[in-house]
């Protein structure tokens, strides 16, 4: 099920689906970076913990007539105690599971937080699993730590995609994405979004009164 | 695991609502905190459950069974120990809305507001009338009576503190609302529904006291307002339940850089001169072996609920509470999926109100089919407390299962805060909404940070105070 029923494509046709994704993994394997990456196509070698942004958006056209829609959202350092909200995998369509290639410990870490998806989460959401930091093995092959054939058998055992990717050279990235998007349930999704239209609660906005209410007491202005 | 920071801003404890506002709120002002709580999940006294785990709350079962296994999937289920709901006017509500943290909730509407007249089997169940043109058609009152309330309703509609001729004569800082209903030649069952399950009073003493007309004014006017706002009811509510409120404020918290620790007991509160000055503490999931982590920091103030000072707090009444589950809808209420039902105190020969909050699976907090309802009051007695809620249970019809603990103390801070630099919430109380609940996250922000919380334009990028 979709995070927000999704709105209907602008021409006939066409397909458009939003759906929410997850990102999980070790502090400082680089999820904020691959995001940042995939969203601004921005690196930055210094960045600091996550502070201030509540989710980032990114669509992407699979072919001239299908779009996915990422609301992408970030643990906000949760994770760094175990204390990920149950509200953080609420109605999670898919998730990237993130670990640094050249620290061994962080996929154990990741293999964990796979495991607490699969009990948190919708039964049906999609995984990828991300060996993040390429670049650094690329300069230095041994600085290697996690061989891509061991990460590769556990993600296919496990049903997971796997890609290894590095935020700074931008490698992978992009196809990380695409490869979540393209297993998405789109035709579903975007039927269902069709025919709901909207949220299914009420919207919130400022604190007027709601227009055209004429309810003699009510009609105060305050 | 990395290092605790050795100094904070604001050390908070419990992770209920009221903490999680006032993190939310320090931590995007830029304050550094650090947010503990002993339990393994968001919410504290205001979280909501599963069912299995409410079961286990309670112990109402023979060990070695399983009772909750014949309600489908445990986490189906997020049953509210707080029975509160949001006015759609309130304060929480403008909060939820400044700080956007609605972006990670979606609330739905409350299909109805219902009063009881009448008790045992003569009792009648009917719509509290949202405005004047209601009113004239509400089964409540009488013809000429419907007149008066209409009148009444559109004064309250065109009140303003500042224009004397809005007045009608009356002084509302200095009258009681006696005065003001009596100007209106209304009956007393009209006082009832209007001062109950329209201002939400639990009690009759605002009715004597000087100057309670104008809160009293400006209640029924939150109501109303509330109710004009989405149609149905004055309320709405979070869907998966009121402990969504918590993670919510808590994520608006972290994203501001506020560090978030659950299965963390405090070991020890660090005094300097009587002021508080840090804590050590020691974090250790369940199961987990070994000591777990200790730690110990610096905290420039301390923020926390009643449960972390014992010591530091006062009881001040007992609520009572039968959280119960049906499998069908509260007899004469339209076969609402969701609803308040207020039971006036002078309706059941009680000195406080019993107050229905009723959810469902409409609100995903329960699977298809199933209806929460909480019943609750203030205990008047000191023993068969089950018998205080009985008029409450009665309407309720057929009940798949109750879950009603001892009953809860009510807790209030002894002191500000100021002298032990502690600043304690109050507990959540029998008011049917948050509307205190803010009050407090106000009044706590103003004794720990010497200014008024004012929270229009709390988003990014702006100041959350007054300039002065």
């Amino acid at each position: 099920m979709a995070a927000r029923p999704p709105q209907q494509g602008g021409r006939p046709g066409a397909r458009f689906a939003q759906f929410k994704l997850v990102l999980l993994g070790e502090s400082a394997v680089g999820k904020s970076s691959l995001v940042l990456r995939f969203v601004k196509d921005q690196f930055d070698d210094y960045r600091e913990s996550t502070i201030g942004a509540a989710f980032l958006t990114q669509t992407i056209a699979l072919d001239e007539s299908t779009t996915v829609k990422f609301e992408i959202w970030d643990t906000a350092g949760q994770e760094r105690y175990k204390s990920l909200a149950p509200m953080y995998y609420r109605n999670a369509n898919c998730a990237v599971v993130v670990y640094d290639i050249t620290q061994a410990s962080s996929l154990d870490k990741a293999k964990a937080w796979v495991k607490e998806l699969q009990r948190q989460a919708n039964e049906n959401i999609i995984i990828a699993l991300a060996g993040n930091k390429l670049d650094l093995v690329t300069e230095q092959p041994d600085k290697r730590a996690v061989q891509t054939s061991d990460a590769e058998a556990y993600a296919q055992e496990a049903g997971l995609l796997f890609f290894e990717t590095s935020a700074k050279t931008a490698e992978n990235v992009k196809e990380l994405f695409t490869a979540i998007a393209k297993k998405l349930p789109i035709e579903q999704a975007s039927q269902r979004g069709m025919r709901a239209g909207t949220r299914q609660g009420v919207q919130l906005g400022g604190r007027s009164e709601a227009p055209g209410t004429q309810t003699g007491a009510g009609a105060c202005n305050c | 695991m990395d290092e605790i920071a050795p100094e904070y801003d604001v050390v908070v404890l419990g992770t209920g609502l009221t903490e999680c506002v006032l993190s939310g709120v320090l931590s995007v002002k830029g304050k550094k905190v650090l947010h503990i709580d002993r339990n393994d999940h968001y919410g504290a006294e205001a979280a909501s459950l599963n069912i299995e785990a409410l079961f286990k709350k309670y112990g109402n079962y023979p060990e070695g069974t399983e009772p909750w296994k014949k309600y489908g999937r445990v986490n189906d289920w997020n049953i509210d120990l707080v029975p509160k709901l949001l006015m759609s006017n309130g304060e929480l509500t403008n909060i939820l809305v400044s700080t956007d943290v609605t972006r990670y909730l979606e609330f739905k509407q409350i299909a109805g507001s219902y009063v009881q007249q009448g008790n045992g089997t003569r009792a009648t169940v009917a719509k509290v009338p949202s405005d004047a043109s209601e009113a004239l058609r509400s089964p409540l009152m009488g013809l000429f009576e419907k007149r008066r309330a209409k009148k009444f309703l559109e004064w309250v509609g065109a009140f303003k503190d500042e224009d004397p001729a809005t007045h009608n004569g009356m002084n509302l800082n200095t009258c009681t609302m006696k005065e003001v209903y009596d100007k209106f030649g209304l009956e007393a069952t009209t006082r009832d529904f209007i001062g109950h399950s329209m201002a939400l009073y639990t009690t009759d003493d605002y009715i004597g006291t000087k100057g309670m007309a104008k809160d009293a004014v400006e209640r029924i006017r939150l109501y109303v307002n509330s109710m004009a706002r989405y149609g149905k009811s004055p309320y709405i509510y979070p869907l998966y339940g009121l402990g969504e409120l918590p993670q919510g404020f808590a994520r608006l918290s972290a994203i501001y850089g506020g560090t978030y620790m659950l299965n963390t007991n405090v070991d020890e509160v660090l005094y300097e001169g009587g002021k508080a000055v840090g804590i050590k503490a020691t974090m250790k999931e369940r199961g987990e072996e070994g000591e777990g982590m200790k730690f110990e920091t610096k905290a420039g103030k301390i923020l926390a609920d009643p449960s972390y000072f014992p010591g530091k707090v006062q009881v001040v009444g007992h609520l009572l509470k039968a959280i119960c589950i049906l499998n069908h809808p509260i007899d004469k209420t339209d076969n609402s999926d969701s609803l308040q039902l207020i039971l006036p105190q002078s309706q059941i020969g009680r000195k406080h109100d019993i107050y229905i909050a009723m959810v469902s699976w409409a609100h995903n907090v329960a699977p298809k089919g199933y209806y929460i309802a909480i019943v609750s009051t203030i205990a008047e007695r000191d023993s068969n407390h089950h018998l205080e809620l009985q008029p409450g249970l009665d309407r309720l019809g057929k009940i798949e299962e109750t879950f009603m603990g001892p009953p809860i103390p009510l807790y209030e801070p002894l002191e500000s805060g100021v002298n032990d630099n502690i600043y304690i919430s109050k507990s959540y109380d029998a008011t049917s909404h948050f509307e205190t609940t803010t009050d407090d996250v106000k009044d706590i922000y103003r004794r720990a940070e010497g200014q008024e919380l004012v929270v229009e334009g709390l988003r990014e990028g702006q100041n959350l105070v007054a300039e002065e």
